[in-house]
Formats: structure tokens, sequence, C-alpha cells
């Protein structure tokens, strides 16, 4: 298993007044994304658990492009990877930053 | 007189006369019957494409003596059963022409590496079809039919497939023609082949082999493909007006099909796009026939399950006065080369330039009818809005009554595929393979100068609005995601490109990724599907959950 | 067909939004507390922050239950330590707190294999804490129309439920398919034959053969109406009950005993044509089973 964790500055704070949400299910190629809404208003942190490991470079690229995409600031993301592809990550991030401003998913 | 051929002939149906009664034959003299009128270093043409086998035949050539019957040259659609490839383990046969073979990719490569099969080529379906009349006619064809009647007229039903193709050819040219069938019966539901082509009839007494090859379960359809599907339906199905088109086999390709009553229905595209198909009977067309989009189907072949729904659709299907499909390989092969604007599916891999591929270096599947559909006919002279369109972005600046139009040729998947292996590519793994096998050509499906659009979840890239190969490459990068190549990308230029339209992304064609849901689906499930067609089709067994 | 997603086709958590009244499930020992396996690591698995076992209290049509739901994707929907532990938890609360009902949303193929041990334990300490809930007079209730199905130690789980609600695509057994023709070879029962697989362990035959009390079309609203149904019409846990249930599996294999194929079962059952059940609509087949059936019984 690998660890990887990456903080960044987000440009604002994500949307809506839900302290937490979770999205996905660990199964192959899905992953679970656990958000809650504990960090200051303008950081954002994504915490990484996954049993492929090498793809550091992969993992980096498409959360500092989710950073900029959603502007999930105060969020802390945590996800549990079942082997997921980059697009399935991409879009359960998203779903995550949609579910905890309280927006149906 | 130059008879020579129609001597021989004779002489072939007297040594099998022996064991036939008239025309037929009983299956335990099959093998006989094959070492009788075969000679060894014969062409023979073993039936059996992507779908139906002559099964019952290809297990009774295996079985001969290879004393008697040895160094055959096989031409043939589709290696697929293992007696396909046995007969070339014992020496039966020695020489191989053909163009399909998913089931026993791995084996035909171990085979042709080990040098126990001699290669000619490697054909797409159409070309090897055109050369049974030109030089690769068979001296004896093993064909598979439904059923024959006395007469020895064969009702060849649903998977007609490419038989017609095949009889022709070799009863014409002083060749033999020995059909299997399930059963011999007093009357035909239809005549598809006249008993004079045809010499010996097998009863099998069960149905021949079919391979359930074009169902895709909507279960198994996930959010990146409907998101894709968007992007192909609104970007290039609705933009260009693709009335008369042919999809590939494929996740990506069933989702649209899907979504064609529901998110093509919000758009308002219906009766402006996919009413006019080359397509075998895909389940997961259903929902849009039943919808009302679908004037007019042409088949390859049938599709296990279908028969009752094509019966009951023969306003759509072509059926014969029987009311059963009648599929034909050669002319729908045909049809969506000269009579379609766009083909559509997916790809193994692709490189910088846009060459595309499904060969890796132990599996190789062959072209089955791919290349055909996948490519610019150059001979095609009428026009449609959608082949102008395309010629026009192609040569802007040319004088447009000397322009050529362009047929659409798309090829749509995820950055990742199976086993998250990218889509992308910097060398195609078929050039590995013609250097290991000593191939003239690598085998590309799709070649770059043909394809026009790559669609992943990334985006649309349109190749017929780039100038130069840098732009090419860069518009590949461009929607290659987050693969090696596609990270590589010069961020500047992809984003000159898009301001072009050359890239455009979902937000450019106002589709949201998080709308790409599986509730668009117009169906979910293999159940669904049964729904959809009042209970018509019958779905093979390990499909079902009920 | 769009809208809504189907009971099948939904995660855990989307079937406990669709089942229970709006906004009112409140989970214990949620996926922030990070209760998860301590063995799943040890096998270079991932972990899901719940373990695949959501529990809470909810309101259902205004009734306060207690819930749990399995998450059929994650680890087959199998039974380890912590995903056991949290269920054995929910039906003590439920004992002890006596007011309460019990709806569990089964979607398991059993015990995990990595968490063997802890796994049957766990199952047996399900069941005790589970007939003690029901003889405090709570009712429980169980919801099968998973991908999973109910096997292994779940199915024994849902052998001692109240009542129990099943859709076609559900399945109820305890031996898997796989494992009975391993055991057994491909002619006693080929595993492939998904057809007969359904004939065998499937919803419509479970209902059919009294082995779920109600058969709920593959939706949100129909597995709600069928679980307040469940919970409204809840036998009392007694003496009685259990001698009439032993009555009734003897009568069951007196009767059916000797049939090779669920289609003989049906056909004695009393079915006009046998095997157009598999293929019968939803409505067509509530009304066909509730015609069938004989007399109300808490035994399957």
């Amino acid at each position: 298993m690998e660890q990887l964790n990456y903080r960044h500055i987000a440009l604002s704070r994500a949307k809506g007044s839900r302290l937490q949400a979770v999205v996905g299910v660990v199964a192959s190629g899905d992953l679970e994304v656990l958000v809650e809404r504990t960090l200051p208003d303008g950081e954002c942190e994504v915490d990484i658990r996954t049993p492929i490991t090498g793809f550091g470079d992969v993992w980096r690229a498409v959360v500092a492009d989710f950073v900029q995409l959603r502007s999930p600031g105060g969020l802390k993301l945590s996800v549990n990877d079942g082997g997921a592809r980059p697009d399935m990550v991409s879009l359960r991030l998203a779903q995550a930053v949609r579910a905890v401003a309280g927006d149906r998913v | 007189m130059r008879d020579t051929g129609r001597r021989d002939r004779d002489q072939r149906l007297q040594a099998g006369a022996r064991h036939a009664e008239g025309k037929r034959v009983h299956r335990q003299n099959a093998t006989a019957l094959l070492e009788a009128v075969i000679r060894p270093g014969d062409r023979v043409c073993l039936e059996g494409d992507n779908q139906k086998q002559a099964d019952l035949l290809a297990v009774a050539l295996a079985a001969a003596d290879s004393a008697t019957l040895h160094d055959l040259h096989l031409v043939r659609s589709g290696v697929v059963l293992p007696e396909h490839l046995d007969v070339f383990e014992k020496g039966i046969a020695k020489r191989l022409d053909y163009a399909y073979s998913g089931p026993q990719s791995a084996r035909i490569a171990r085979l042709l590496f080990g040098g126990k099969i001699e290669l000619g080529a490697v054909h797409t379906y159409l070309e090897l079809f055109a050369r049974y009349y030109i030089d690769l006619t068979p001296q004896v064809a093993l064909i598979a039919a439904v059923s024959a009647d006395r007469h020895g007229n064969l009702y060849t039903g649903p998977n007609t497939e490419d038989t017609p193709a095949i009889v022709e050819a070799t009863a014409f040219k002083d060749g033999v023609v020995i059909a299997q069938v399930n059963e011999i019966v007093d009357t035909l539901p239809r005549v598809d082949i006249p008993g004079d082509w045809v010499h010996f009839v097998v009863e099998s007494g069960k149905p021949f082999y079919v391979e359930p090859l074009f169902t895709r379960d909507p279960a198994a359809i996930t959010e990146t493909q409907i998101l894709t599907a968007m992007l192909a339906i609104k970007g290039i199905y609705a933009p260009y007006g693709v009335q008369r088109l042919n999809h590939g086999i494929g996740f990506n390709t069933a989702a649209i099909e899907l979504l064609l009553p529901t998110y093509g229905e919000r758009l308002g595209l219906k009766g402006k796009v996919a009413s006019h198909w080359a397509l075998n009977p895909h389940p997961t067309l259903i929902p849009a026939i039943e919808s009302g989009w679908v004037r007019q189907i042409h088949s390859f072949g049938s599709e296990v399950g279908m028969d009752e729904y094509i019966r009951a659709r023969s306003d759509v299907y072509f059926t014969g006065p029987d009311g059963s499909l009648r599929s034909n390989r050669a002319f729908c092969q045909m049809a969506g080369l000269y009579a379609c604007d766009m083909f559509i599916g997916s790809t193994l891999q692709i490189d910088l330039k846009g060459n595309s591929s499904t060969v890796t270096v132990e599996r190789v599947a062959g072209f089955g009818g791919a290349p055909n559909m996948g490519s610019d006919a150059r001979g095609r002279r009428h026009p449609s809005q959608p082949w102008l369109q395309a010629g026009k972005e192609a040569d802007p600046d040319g004088p447009a009554a000397l322009r050529r139009g362009r047929k659409l040729v798309v090829q749509i998947g995820e950055t990742f595929g199976d086993q998250n292996v990218p889509l992308f590519v910097e060398h195609l793994d078929a050039l590995n393979l013609a250097e290991k096998l000593h191939l003239d050509l690598a085998p590309v499906m799709v070649y770059s100068d043909d394809v026009t659009h790559i669609v992943t979840e990334e985006g649309i890239a349109n190749l017929l609005l780039c100038r130069d190969a840098d732009e090419r490459e860069q518009a590949i990068r461009g929607v290659a995601g987050y693969t090696q190549i596609g990270r590589e990308r010069d961020a500047a230029m992809v984003q000159r490109l898009r301001e072009r339209g050359v890239i455009r992304r979902p937000e450019d064609l106002g589709i949201d990724p998080l709308d790409a849901d599986r509730r668009l689906l117009a169906a979910r499930s293999i159940k669904d599907l049964v729904h959809w067609s009042g209970g018509l089709y019958a779905p093979p067994s390990k499909f079902r959950n009920w | 067909m769009t809208g809504e997603l189907s009971w099948y086709e939904s995660t855990a958590r989307q079937r406990l939004a669709g089942l229970l009244d709006q906004d009112s499930f409140v989970e214990f020992i949620g996926p922030e507390q990070r209760e998860t396996s301590p063995h799943l690591p040890l096998f270079d698995l991932p972990a899901q922050f719940d373990d695949g076992m959501i529990v809470g209290r909810a309101r259902l049509q205004a009734t306060h239950v207690l819930v749990a739901a399995q998450e059929g994707r994650f680890m087959g929907g199998a039974f380890g330590e912590v995903h056991g532990a949290k269920l054995t938890g929910l039906l003590r609360a439920a004992r002890d707190i006596g007011s309460m009902p019990v709806v569990i949303l089964f979607d398991t193929g059993g015990v995990r294999l990595q968490e063997a041990n802890a796994g049957e334990l766990a199952i047996a300490e399900i069941m005790r804490a589970l007939l003690e809930a029901r003889l405090a007079g709570v009712p429980v209730v169980g919801l099968i129309g998973g991908r999973a199905g109910c096997y292994g130690g779940g199915g024994l789980i849902a052998g001692c439920c109240s009542a129990l609600a099943v859709s076609e695509q559900g399945r109820i057994s305890v031996s898997g398919p796989e494992v009975i023709e391993t055991n057994r070879g491909v002619e006693e029962f080929d595993s492939k034959d998904r057809a007969l697989v359904w004939r065998t362990m499937g919803g419509k035959h479970r209902r059919l053969i009294g082995g779920a009390e109600l058969f709920a079309d593959d939706s949100m609203a129909s597995f709600r109406a069928a679980a307040v149904s469940l919970l409204k019409n809840a036998p009392p846990f007694t003496a009685k009950t259990l001698e009439a249930e032993q009555a009734r599996l003897e009568e069951r294999i007196a009767r059916f005993g000797r049939c090779e194929d669920a289609v003989n079962i049906w056909t004695t059952l009393g079915v006009p044509d046998a095997l157009s059940v598999p293929a019968m609509p939803y409505a067509d087949f509530v009304a066909l089973a509730d015609r069938l059936e004989t007399s109300h019984h808490d035994a399957r």
C-alpha cells in the first residue's frame, strides 16, 4: 500500500454548510472519498491510500487540477483507492465537493 | 476446350460419392469425405467469421490423417475454434490467409512465432472476399447452414454472414462446396443458397456454434464512457448531421446507443442523426429503435437472442419472406465503406500521429472489418452533408468543386483502458510485432490519415483542422489526459488549438462531467433491454440475473 | 426507466437515502471515526472507512427504526471483524431499547476469507443478538436485492429474521453456486447456468417456496413499501412460532423433496405455466404468489 499526501492553497472556500460527506465505494476501479470541512478556508488537503504503487506523478497532477478547478477551500479529502483510473478519481473528488456543499450527487 | 478445372472437380465429386447417398453424407463419414474430396496442397475455405462456425466440419478436418491430407492452404475469415489451429499443429494445414482471430489470438501468435504457420497475410473481411474471386479462390469450401432440403438448397438464416461470398466464388470456379446443416427438412423457410451450388450436405443434428459477440451489458457502462458518448453526440453527430453510420463494437458506442433516446432527445436530434445503420443487431440499440430513431439497419451477421425481436421489426431490419433476418457480411462491409458517413469505434493503442492498432505483442487479433469501416473511401462520389463538411475542414483553401469529401472516422475511448493501460503510446506494439514476424507492414487498424476525430473523456480532437504534424501531435496530446503522452503536452500550443476549436473540452460543449450519470442511459441492465423489447429479446444465459 | 437508480445498482448509502424518510438518518460509528479493518492492510488490500457496514437510526414513514446496510461492492459485502461487530452492537442496542424495530439491508457473499475466524464468530454473535432482540419483542426484518445476494453466514442470519422481502435480482442461499458445482459436479449444478442459479436461489423462487414473505420490485419505492409492510405484520417470537416453523419445513420437504428443479416445485405448488415464471412481470408475479399462498407463517 502506498500513502500519498498533498496540501494546497485553495482560491476560495468550498460552498455549502455540510460538515462531512462520503462518496464512492472501495471496489475494483472505484474509490471512496471522505470529505471533512476541518481546515482553514484557504487550505486543502488530499490524503490517499492506494494499493497500486508508483503513480505518484499522476496523483499529483490529478489533485493539482482538481484544486484549481473545484476550489475546495477548507476541505480535507481522504481517499481509499480500489485501483481507479485518473478520470474516476477526478469524478469522485468533484462529487465529494458537490456532496459537502449539500447538493445532490 | 480448356476445362481441366471442371474435370478435376468431377473427379473429386466421384471420389466423394463413395461416402454419400446423393448429396447426403452421414456425419460419421465427414472425415472420410474430406479426405476423398480434398487433395494435399489445396486451398480450402473453412467457414467461420467472428460469429457462425462450421464446427462439425472443423472437427472433421482436424481428425483427418495427415498422411492423406497435408500442406493445405487455409483461406478463411476467422480463426476462432481450437480445431482451426489444431490442423496446423498436426501438419494438415501449412499456410494461412485470414482476417480475424479474437479468441485464439494468443495461440495463433505462438504458432506463428514457432513457425508452424506460414502466414500469407492478415486481411480485412472485404479484402479476403475480394481475393476469393481473383487469386485465393477456394478449391473446396466447408460452410455452415441452418438447414437443407433434399436438393441441397440451403437456408442460412439470420447468420447468413459470409456464406454467399464464399459459395459463389467456389461454385463458379469449379470448386466443391460441402455444407454442414443442423437438419435436413422437406421445405426450407426460404432459399438462401441454391442447391445447384452445393455438392455435399452433412447433417450435424444440432445447431452450429455461434459466438455472442455484440452484446454489451449496460450494467457495465461507466460514467466516463457515458461522458465520451455525450461528447460524441453533441460534438460530432449533431454538428455534422450524421444520419448514416456504423458503430464498432464496444462500451463507448453502446453508451451512445443508449443515450440517443435520452440525451439525444433532449438535444432535439431525433430524425436528424443516426437513422440509417450498417450494424449487427446490437441489443443496446433496442431503446433507440423503440423510440423511433432508426429507419433501417443492414447487418453483417446476427446476434444471439435477437431473432424474435428482429422478426417483429421487419420495418427496420432486412428480413426474408419467412420473417427471419438475412445478414450479409460482404454487402454490409461494402455499405459501411461507401454508404456510411461515419465510423466510430474503440481501439487499444493510438500513437502521436493518430495511427491506431489493436495488436499487442502476445496477441494477434487480426483486422476483422474495422479497417474497411474505419477508412476514407476514396472511390466514393456521391455527396452528403457530413462528407462535404468534413472535406471542407480538411481542405479549406482548395477550390470547392475539386475538393474530396471525407468520411468521419472517429476513435473513441478512455485515456486509460483495461488494467489501467494507457491508450496513447509513443510506439505501437504493432511495430514490434512486425519486426518479430518479419511482416512488410505493421498491423495498423486505422491509419492516421484516415482518422478524423479522437474522443476521450478529456475532449474531442478534430484532426481535420490540424495544419501540420506538430498541431496533430499536440491535438492528440491535448486529449490524452493524465497518460505520459498527455502530461508531456505543450500547454501553450494546446491552449491555442482549443481557441481554434481543434480541441474541444466538455465545458466548451456545455457538458459538465458530473452530469455524465448512469441515470442518463435509456436502459441500465440487460433486463431493461428485455423490457424495452416487449419481452422479445431473449439474452443468452451468461447475461441473466433473474 | 431514467430517473432514480434501481435498488440493485445502488450503493448501500444510496439505498438508505432512498428507503428512509428524508434527512432522518443518523449514523453510528460513521466513516469519520475511521474504524477500519485491522486485517486487510496485512494483505495489502484497501480498507473502507465504514468497513462496508453502515449502522444508525432513522425514521421510516415516521416510525423510529434502527438500520444496518451492507455495501455489496466492498469485498463482496462479506463479513469481517469490524463489519460484524457493528451489526452485533446494533442488534444488542435494539434488544436493550426494546421499542425500535430493526431493518437490515443485506448484500453479502458470506464471511471474508481474510478475516475468517473473526467473521465466523461475528455471524454467531449476530444470530444470537438478533434472536435476543426478537425475544425482547423487537421485529428484525431483512431486505435482499443486491448484486452479492445473501449468502453464507448472511443467509443464516436472514433465516433468523422475523420476515424478509426479496426482489427478482436478489438471491438467498447458504452455499454459493460455484461451491455446489465444485463439491457435487457440474451435472448436479452448473454454476454458469445463470437461469438455473436464479431458479434455485433467486427472489421469485424464494417468494414462492416461502423463503421470503414479500416480493419487491427493483426500486426504492417498492422496497420502502415492503419494509413498512414487513414491520407492520411482523409475527411474535414464541415457542409456538418455532413449532409452526418446524411443521412447515417438514411439510415442505415432504411435498417437494423429490422435485428435480424449481420448475417442478412451482408446478406442484399449482403454478399454471411454471416455465413462464422467470420472465413474468412484477405485478403478475406478485398476484400469482399471493394467490398461491395457503396460509401465513413465520417460517423460511
